[in-house]
């Protein structure tokens, strides 16, 4: 069936099966391979996006529940070629290895730092707890969430600019 | 790589829409809400519904709202705003205490409480907690309205007084002043199932206890209830000796089985001792000893 959604704010059609899955959708249709598929039982979060404004797990979701609904993902973060500070704070705060569950990780951050703006450390790991990372031992990925928190846009567009 | 069988999909844009899809469709139709229950059990083929009807689009269900001397929860209120809500946790810290340890915040995102509910998994959280408050579900169908008792909603593990061409469209809790409630749960790890969980109210009456009511997660009580326990509280002092008592009749009257998550008597032994703590933190709290 015929499906249409706002994917990174582009208006994007395709004519679908109703069981595809949110998350080949966006990888095998649309090609925004960004967007990793992992455990494939709503466990690891690594296909986290946004539907709506709201992080959610695609592997979780249908593409078809999204019509007519606005789809983020991390391709969507950067901004005219200027990283979001969720992707920045994981430069410098290295918060990845391998960078498998990155993407997840960054949506889901991104999420929480538009609800909470300054969250400690306790929030971050609430909120980054569906988002399961085999190597960095979340040390990291929680200080760069923190670096994002404490370097909003505004602040870090005059650095490179 | 995991898909669901093949099947037709529909939008609903209102309760009468879903009701008259769910009965032009027949029994192999079904409502999907949230999905995080039904779309995993379809990817491994434990279920394959022929249609699927979103009900995502429906006003007026993800409401939470006070109705008289009841508080009314919408069936497409999702648990995110659940565990957010003041007004819930104003009343009933039971909710918050369970919504922080359900799942996580990407599957509360998306999971509703009607799908919670009629899915009627017999560790569901929100069953047990809404068991152990009791209170009433309210079912559409095509010929009106009718309300059940919470305590008879769910009829046996993933199962429900939901018929084929109906739907659940809200939960209610009756108010009770100066109660006190509360949530224990262990699991294996962040964001897993219950091992095993209990939900507690106690209302009190000076220090006697006036109404009492428990609600066990995954410990097989039928209707995850054991009214033995409570009826051995009702009117009597709220002493430890007497919530000891009542603990150890959910430790024997539950039914918890062997599995992957632990052993038939690791569980029973929970079911106690979460019983006491869950009694204990509902009676701090409704003598504000505890928030
Ligand atoms: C990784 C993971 C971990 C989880 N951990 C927990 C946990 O720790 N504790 C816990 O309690 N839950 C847990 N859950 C389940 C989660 O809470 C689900 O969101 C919830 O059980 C179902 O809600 P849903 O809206 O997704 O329902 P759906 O999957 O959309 O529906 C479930 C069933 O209910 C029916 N249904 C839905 N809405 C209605 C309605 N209004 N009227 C009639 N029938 C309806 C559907 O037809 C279907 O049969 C977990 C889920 C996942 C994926
Ligand atoms: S692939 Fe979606 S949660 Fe792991
Ligand atoms: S960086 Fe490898 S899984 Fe997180």
């Amino acid at each position: 069936m015929q499906v249409t959604m706002k994917v990174n704010g582009d208006e994007v059609t395709r004519d679908i099966e109703p069981r595809m899955l949110l998350v080949h959708f966006i990888r095998d249709e649309l090609e925004l391979t960004g967007t990793h598929w992992g455990c494939d039982t709503s466990n690891c979060g690594t296909c986290t996006v946004w539907v709506d404004g709201e992080a959610v797990k695609s592997c979780t979701t249908l593409a078809v529940m999204c019509g007519a609904r606005e789809v983020h993902t991390v391709e969507g973060l950067a901004k005219g070629g200027e990283l979001d500070p969720v992707q920045k704070g994981f430069m410098e705060e290295h918060g990845l290895q391998c960078g498998f569950c990155t993407p997840g990780m960054m949506m889901t951050a991104k999420w929480l730092l538009e609800k909470d703006p300054d969250p400690d450390e306790e929030t971050i790991r609430e909120a980054i707890s569906g988002n399961l990372c085999r190597c960095t031992g979340y040390e990291n990925i929680v200080r760069a969430i923190r670096w994002a928190a404490e370097h909003p846009a505004d602040d870090t567009s005059e650095v490179t600019a | 790589m995991q898909v669901p069988e093949t099947f037709e999909y529909e939008r609903a844009s209102s309760v009468e829409e879903a009701l008259d899809l769910l009965e032009r469709h027949g029994e192999e139709a079904r409502l999907i809400a949230g999905g995080h229950s039904l779309l995993p059990m379809m990817k491994i083929r434990l279920a394959f519904p022929e249609v699927l009807i979103d009900i995502n689009d429906v006003p007026g269900l993800d409401q939470i709202r006070i109705e008289g001397d009841q508080l009314v929860i919408g069936a497409m209120v999702r648990h995110q705003q659940v565990l957010d809500s003041p007004l819930l946790y104003e009343h009933y810290p039971v909710f918050r205490d369970a919504e922080k340890v359900i799942a996580d915040p990407l599957v509360r995102n998306r999971g509703t409480v009607g799908g919670s509910f009629c899915q009627a998994d017999p560790a569901e959280d929100l069953s047990a907690g809404g068991a152990a408050l009791g209170g009433s579900v309210v079912i559409r169908s095509k010929g009106g309205e009718r309300v059940e008792p919470m305590r008879d909603f769910h009829v046996g593990p993933y199962e429900t007084k939901v018929g084929p061409a109906e739907m659940l469209t809200e939960v209610r809790f009756p108010i009770r002043p100066g109660a006190g409630s509360a949530y224990e749960k262990v699991e294996r790890r962040v964001g897993d199932w219950a091992v095993a969980a209990v939900g507690a109210f106690v209302q009190l009456d000076g220090d006697t206890i006036a109404d009492v009511g428990i609600g066990l997660a995954a410990v097989g009580a039928d209707h995850y209830i054991v009214p033995e326990a409570e009826e051995a509280l009702r009117g009597k002092p709220a002493t430890l000796e007497h919530l000891q008592a009542a603990a150890q009749l959910c430790h024997d009257n539950c039914a918890p089985t062997t599995d992957q998550r632990g052993p038939e008597d690791f569980k029973r032994h929970l079911a106690g001792e979460l019983t006491l703590r869950a009694l204990k933190r509902s009676i701090a709290r409704a003598r504000g000893e505890e928030s």
